[in-house]
């Protein structure tokens, strides 16, 4: 018997698959292909892997570009020891029975989410202004005024600052997770427990830890193409030459100044294309190593 | 039924505006990124040009600045640009008459009312071909509190001995943040900070010039010199500067907390709105008394020709128009800080822009060192400038290492600058 050739999965599947690629694939490789050239008097002309050359091996372009990457990770690294952590707890405290106003907390704590970045990156430098900012005037409150420094103005703490910034803008998604997924542990594991003498701390370590590694996995490959892909409040708040002397650069405002090009600087396109695709790269290293590396090894429970 | 009249109405004025224009006029369209000008063109440029010229429409339709590039390329490219083009100074311009999408413009008579360094924006490198019409340039200098400076009893500073001196009798008496400058967006300490106060110590043109010929390098006295200088601003400028805005700045200037405030002229028309209390202004002040004085005279915007335009001849009347004195003098009334390049020198209403221009007279004009020719490569040397007179004022970095890594970054990509 002939299998009947099933027309409608291609229906259906096509206007998805058409945006898609017309909107997300094509651009990808098309950049990819751009990055192998370079403009000439008569538009593009292939180049090879020159660019790459010039990206990681002209002394002034790779230190652009790894002092980038660094700073790229420790954006990231922030966000996975502070974020994250703060999420899970946030979660677990909500997931908490006896507390009152758990659903004012968290729409609270999520509202930042839905804010744009100009305008968390608005407001925070506005704080955090030594002139006209409420952070002196509190530190000072507390007694705490010799601690104040013009943190977005140092080197040492620009990028800190921002990347605090950011998880405060962004705890509230790794606490909606992690919320849901306290809330699908049934109970009676829970009252198993508790009859082998689990409660409290305990209990959230030994039973409701392990039940939401998973997305505590999610969470991070998330945060890690995220803070990769970061662009709009280190723009926003430093601008783009992400001052001061850079230290707050990372590959999103790199790619910005070099493909659109920045005040008298004219834009290259070709490089910009080599920075995206190393980009793309690092991404996808960082997606399947967890994809391979981690995901297959994590044990799944099933009820 | 009153939404029907209305479209009727509506519609027919369309067709009654459309045909008067189709009659005989000409209309010539304007592509500009001053937004903020559309109502000193309507209301007072146009309609003085009109009056002169029957027969010829003109309209001002200018695009938000930060999209006029990119916005002007396509329209050129797709051949719907407006006869007459506002030019950015430099290399964008140039890179417009090199595609042939500006005309030339050396033989319209009204270039020679412009000197050689007002048209240095809008030629060739070689000065053989002018393609725009030189309109307004803006000066630097220092803009300061007069009420605050008279509470003082400071005079102002000629040499930069004195210009400390000030500073820090603001600083001791305590009452006044001595200057209003930050380092947050770093343009401020690169364009008001090194481009400010130092053609006195390249001596303006003639060390930018040879700068571009490759006989001084950035690594000369002459070009430390000036980030000695803003290093020492440092201890003079308010609380956090570091993370101090250029908006910051402004405010804490009008709002009279602070006494002196490195400027472009365009402030003018913004702090003369803004501030309660009476402003005047010193140029940089020079090494010692009785030097020679240099300004910034940055020469910003112009207008030129579509080379496609349908009524060269029309748009060409125009120009003549600009390039002469009358448009020298509604223009920069109009919008004082920004001066005309006229030769013809414009009596100024406003006794702030006055004060600038009047300096004209007695100091050489020179524009910013970083942009004509040496930022065309990478790294960029303007851009590196924001990042290098911001860290010298942070303190980060010295004067020498700062000019040691500009000259590294221009001698790798300039040819003039390779060879010693």
């Amino acid at each position: 018997m002939k299998a009947r050739t099933r027309f409608h999965i291609a229906v259906f599947l096509a206007p998805a698959v058409l945006v898609y690629t017309a909107v997300m694939i094509v651009p990808l490789f098309d950049t990819l292909r751009l990055s192998f050239y370079r403009g000439g008097p008569e538009g593009a002309e292939f180049a090879g892997i020159a660019n790459f050359r010039t990206l990681f091996g002209d002394p002034r372009w790779s230190a652009s570009f790894w002092n980038a990457l660094g700073n790229n990770f420790w954006f990231f690294l922030i966000h996975m020891a502070v974020q994250n952590p703060v999420g899970i707890a946030l979660a677990a405290i909500l997931s908490h029975p006896r507390l009152r106003f758990a659903a004012l907390y968290r729409s609270a704590i999520f509202i930042p989410t839905i804010l744009s970045f100009v305008i968390v990156g608005f407001a925070w430098k506005l704080i955090l202004s030594p002139i006209w900012g409420i952070a002196p005037g509190i530190l000072d409150a507390v007694g705490l005024k010799a601690f104040f420094a013009p943190w977005l103005g140092k080197e040492h703490y620009a990028l800190t600052t921002l990347a605090l910034v950011s998880v405060w803008q962004f705890v509230g998604i790794p606490m909606m997770l992690i919320y849901a997924a306290l809330l699908s542990i049934p109970e009676e594991v829970l009252e198993a427990g508790e009859i082998d003498g689990l409660t409290g701390w305990a209990a959230f370590r030994k039973i409701k830890l392990p039940l939401i590694l998973p997305s505590i996995g999610i969470i991070s490959i998330l945060t890690f193409v995220g803070n990769f892909n970061a662009f709009d409040l280190i723009y926003t708040a430093q601008g783009a030459l992400a001052g001061p002397n850079f230290s707050t650069d990372i590959l999103g405002t790199f790619l910005y100044r070099t493909f659109f090009g920045f005040q008298l600087q004219l834009g290259d396109p070709y490089m910009g294309s080599a920075i995206a695709s190393a980009m793309f790269f690092i991404i996808l290293a960082g997606v399947c190593l967890y994809l391979f590396g981690i995901q297959t090894r994590m044990r799944r429970y099933q009820f | 039924m009153t939404t029907r009249h209305l479209t009727g109405l509506l519609m027919a004025s369309t067709i009654l505006a459309g045909s008067a224009a189709f009659a005989d006029d000409v209309t010539l369209t304007i592509e500009s990124w001053r937004n903020d000008d559309l109502s000193i063109w309507q209301d007072k440029i146009i309609p003085a040009f009109e009056a002169g010229h029957p027969g010829i429409k003109v309209q001002f339709t200018p695009s938000a600045p930060a999209e006029y590039n990119a916005a002007l390329n396509s329209k050129l490219d797709a051949g719907s640009a407006g006869d007459l083009i506002t030019c950015r100074p430099f290399d964008a311009s140039l890179a417009l008459y090199d595609k042939g999408q500006l005309a030339d413009l050396s033989g319209l008579a009204s270039m020679a009312n412009f000197s050689d360094v007002a048209k240095s924006a809008w030629q060739t490198d070689d000065g053989a071909h002018t393609f725009c019409v030189p309109m307004a340039s803006v000066i630097h200098g220092f803009i300061y509190n007069k009420d605050a400076f008279d509470a003082l009893g400071l005079t102002v500073p000629a040499t930069v001995d004195e210009f400390f001196a000030v500073l820090d009798k603001i600083k001791a008496e305590g009452t006044y943040i001595p200057m209003a400058m930050g380092t947050n967006d770093q343009w401020e300490a690169a364009t008001m900070g090194y481009q400010n106060i130092g053609p006195n110590y390249w001596k303006g043109e003639e060390g930018r010039l040879a700068l571009i010929k490759g006989t001084q390098k950035l690594t000369d006295e002459d070009w430390v010199a000036p980030y000695r200088q803003l290093a020492r601003w440092k201890d003079y400028l308010g609380d956090g500067f570091e993370a101090q805005t250029y908006p910051d700045s402004q405010n804490l200037f009008t709002l009279g907390r602070a006494a002196i405030y490195p400027a472009g002229s365009w402030e003018i028309s913004g702090f003369n709105a803004q501030a309660g209390f009476k402003m005047g202004a010193f140029p940089p002040p020079v090494q010692a008394a009785g030097d020679e004085c240099y300004i910034s005279d940055h020469t910003d915007i112009a207008i030129g020709l579509n080379a496609a335009s349908a009524h060269p001849d029309e748009a060409k009347a125009f120009l003549e128009w600009v390039g002469s004195a009358e448009f020298a003098d509604l223009y920069a009334n109009a919008l004082p800080g920004f001066f005309s390049l006229n030769a013809t020198p414009v009596a100024m209403q406003d006794p702030l822009a006055q004060e600038f221009v009047g300096w004209r007279d007695k100091c050489h004009s020179t524009i910013r060192s970083t942009y004509q020719i040496l930022s065309r490569g990478t790294p960029n040397l303007e851009n590196e400038t924001w990042t290098a007179s911001a860290n010298v004022i942070n303190g980060t970095e010295t004067p020498e290492d700062a000019s040691k890594r500009l000259q590294e970054g221009l001698a790798s990509w300039y040819a003039p600058q390779q060879g010693n």
